[in-house]
């Protein structure tokens, strides 16, 4: 291992290259939402995503940085073979890296997750076979991007039928929006917090029991649902009496609550994809530092901080134009939609970062949207445009994989 | 950079029909201008109307195209395509029938005659009031997006459709006076021209009818 100090340096700079990636083109399509529903401007935009990406990754993102760092690749079985593992791992972030790169050039619409999966599982088949990669993780990856979709689907779907009912069904929507919106913002804080803290807080030494978690949580729900209020009362509504301006009135209450689940969203799309650049980085400083392979470790934090510090830097020096682009473009969400969408989308993400496994952040929010649509919510979607989200992934795996192996061997006849 | 994500609102069409339906409303209403030249036997202002009636029934035609084409079959919206595109239909076969109208008139130089003036231009704006009417309800389209087809919003639009439904029976008491009009002076008439004024009078009848349609169709596609 006399190489160790180039290995950790190699695999920092690839994954802050990564981290780098995610916040310059993911975080655009999390924070879309608010910006086209005109619930944020661009500039408070990129303040909340920085703020609450980092909280995210630092706060909730280990469990899923230890599935990308040891739950794909049987690492335990490679005794002897640490400089493979270390090399493969190189190779799986360069591969992500580099098809990112290609995809963001292109405007193919690729997912960061899917990207650094099929890049494992590529480098694990050609490194040291078929049978050195946990299928059963794999498979249940593969599954969680179909069934995340379909979950925030009906969620998103269920929210917005409940705002109909609860709010634009009735004949003062505006008192209805000013009622039963703070309730949404508590099932929000409420809701984030509570997984954060029942899954993800392990990783950063606190552990609570559940009880304490449901308390905390509903502490920390009614402090934003008080915080939204106060919010909402300093709304300039606007006080003509004609039809037209109710609906107005009651989407600006509803972006008060957009607000808030865009937060939410921001902290759940880092919880959950800051793992991708940070998960393999974690496997070579851990196997480089101590010499052999140790599947159990944590994540060291500092991992965490460096792959949160990555994404805010690539979402200021990029991500603030592409926001800028998607969201402008996005017209037809209004805040008592958007916020459906967002709430689906993080709740999903937030659970699964939880229980540790890597999702599509951009292909649940695009299920959360259909939701939305089906629900005659929207005037149009183009499925076409959703029909190649979808089959993204199917490209991105073997991509991912194919060029993990290039860069594998690259890597090995290098500094081998 | 990837913006895929902002392509998946597919382009509404609401905006597009609105526009339609108002392209549709001005050229009902360069009718009673017609009606008056016609009765002042002033030709050149008959051929300004009707100028004017072809050309505002050619840019509804013209945005009518665009809509189609801007409705691919894997557009997913709020309503059923075919129900759309009927309600499109509708709206645009009240300007062709303004089309017709103004066609008809300019073609046989036709002098409206003097004792049918008021009652044509009172069943003219009855027509018009149904075409404003049915315009109303298409404009209600965005609302409706937004509450989800539901609630208050949706009973408002049922409202407006019911008031279309009850101009268009007070356009038919007028048609039925009109004909007894032209029927004490027909005798006085040229034969042929009096065939004419009959024609043109089920024709200001019909805009109503198609308006009314018109509504039926945007009722259609509210009850998906």
């Amino acid at each position: 291992m006399e190489y160790a100090t180039i290995y950790i340096i190699l695999a920092a700079s690839l994954g802050l290259f990564m981290a780098w990636g995610i916040g310059a083109n993911d975080v655009a399509n999390a924070m879309a939402t608010s910006v086209g529903s005109r619930a944020l401007t661009i500039r408070q935009a990129v303040v909340v995503a920085a703020i609450f990406e980092f909280a995210g990754a630092v706060l909730a993102g280990g469990a899923v940085a230890s599935t990308v760092r040891g739950g794909i690749i049987k690492t335990s079985e490679l005794a002897g073979a640490e400089q493979t593992l270390i090399f493969g791992m190189l190779a799986a972030l360069a591969a992500a890296g580099v098809w990112l790169l290609i995809a963001s050039w292109r405007g193919w619409p690729v997912s960061t997750t899917h990207s650094i999966i099929g890049a494992l599982v590529g480098f694990g088949i050609a490194g040291l076979g078929w049978g050195a990669i946990y299928w059963p993780t794999v498979g249940q990856v593969a599954a969680s991007w179909v069934t995340s979709p379909l979950i925030a689907g009906l969620v998103s779907f269920l929210l917005f039928r409940s705002v109909q009912l609860l709010v634009l069904d009735r004949a003062t929507p505006l008192e209805a929006a000013k009622r039963w919106v703070p309730y949404y913002i508590f099932l929000t804080g409420f809701f984030v917090s509570l997984i954060t803290l029942l899954r993800g807080l392990q990783y950063i030494g606190l552990e609570l029991s559940f009880w304490e978690g449901c308390a905390l949580s509903i502490v920390f729900g009614l402090a934003m649902t008080l915080l939204g209020k106060v919010m909402i009362n300093r709304l300039k509504l606007d006080t003509r009496s004609h039809r037209r301006y109710q609906y107005h009135n009651v989407e600006r209450v509803f972006a008060v609550l957009m607000i808030v689940t865009a937060c939410a969203m921001a902290f759940a799309h880092g919880s959950n994809d800051v793992a991708n650049a940070i998960g393999p980085v974690a496997a070579v400083v851990a196997t480089a530092t101590s010499g052999d392979i140790q599947a159990e470790a944590p994540v060291p934090l500092w991992l965490l901080v460096m792959g949160a510090f990555g994404i805010v830097v690539g979402l200021l020096m990029l991500g603030k134009h592409v926001i800028a682009t998607v969201g402008r473009n996005i017209t037809q969400l209004t805040p008592s939609r958007g916020f459906a969408c967002n709430l689906a989308t993080a709740g999903t993400v937030v659970t699964a970062s939880g229980a540790g496994m890597p999702i599509s952040t951009t292909h649940t929010l695009v299920g959360a949207v259909l939701g939305v649509g089906l629900a005659r919510g929207l005037a149009a979607i183009d499925l076409r445009v959703v029909g190649t989200v979808f089959m993204s992934w199917l490209v991105t795996l073997p991509a991912g994989a194919i060029l993990a192996i290039l860069f594998f061997y690259l890597f090995s006849w290098t500094l081998g | 950079m990837k913006n895929y994500f902002a392509r998946i609102f597919g382009s509404s069409p609401v905006a597009p029909l609105q526009r339609h339906m108002e392209e549709v409303v001005e050229c009902v209403d360069v009718l009673p201008e017609l009606f008056r030249a016609s009765t002042a036997g002033e030709l050149q202002r008959m051929r300004d109307a009707h100028r004017q009636i072809v050309s505002r029934e050619h840019r509804a035609d013209r945005i009518k195209k665009e809509i189609r084409s801007q409705l691919p079959p894997d557009l997913f919206m709020p309503w059923d395509r075919r129900d759309f595109l009927e309600l499109l239909r509708a709206q645009d076969r009240i300007a062709n029938k303004s089309k017709d109208i103004a066609g008809l008139m300019i073609g046989r130089q036709m002098q409206w005659p003097e004792a049918l003036v008021e009652p044509t231009l009172r069943m003219l704006d009855q027509g018009m009031e149904a075409t404003r009417q049915a315009m109303l309800a298409v404009r209600e389209l965005e609302d409706l997006v937004e509450t989800g087809f539901r609630g208050a919003e949706l009973e408002l639009v049922e409202s407006l459709l019911n008031k279309l439904d009850d101009i268009e029976a007070e356009t038919d008491r007028s048609q039925i006076e009109l004909r007894s009009e032209l029927f004490q002076i027909e005798r006085e008439l040229y034969a042929v021209d009096v065939m004419f004024l009959y024609q043109i009078i089920e024709a200001i009848g019909s805009l109503a009818d198609r308006a009314q349609q018109t509504g039926a169709r945007f009722q259609i596609l509210l009850a998906r």
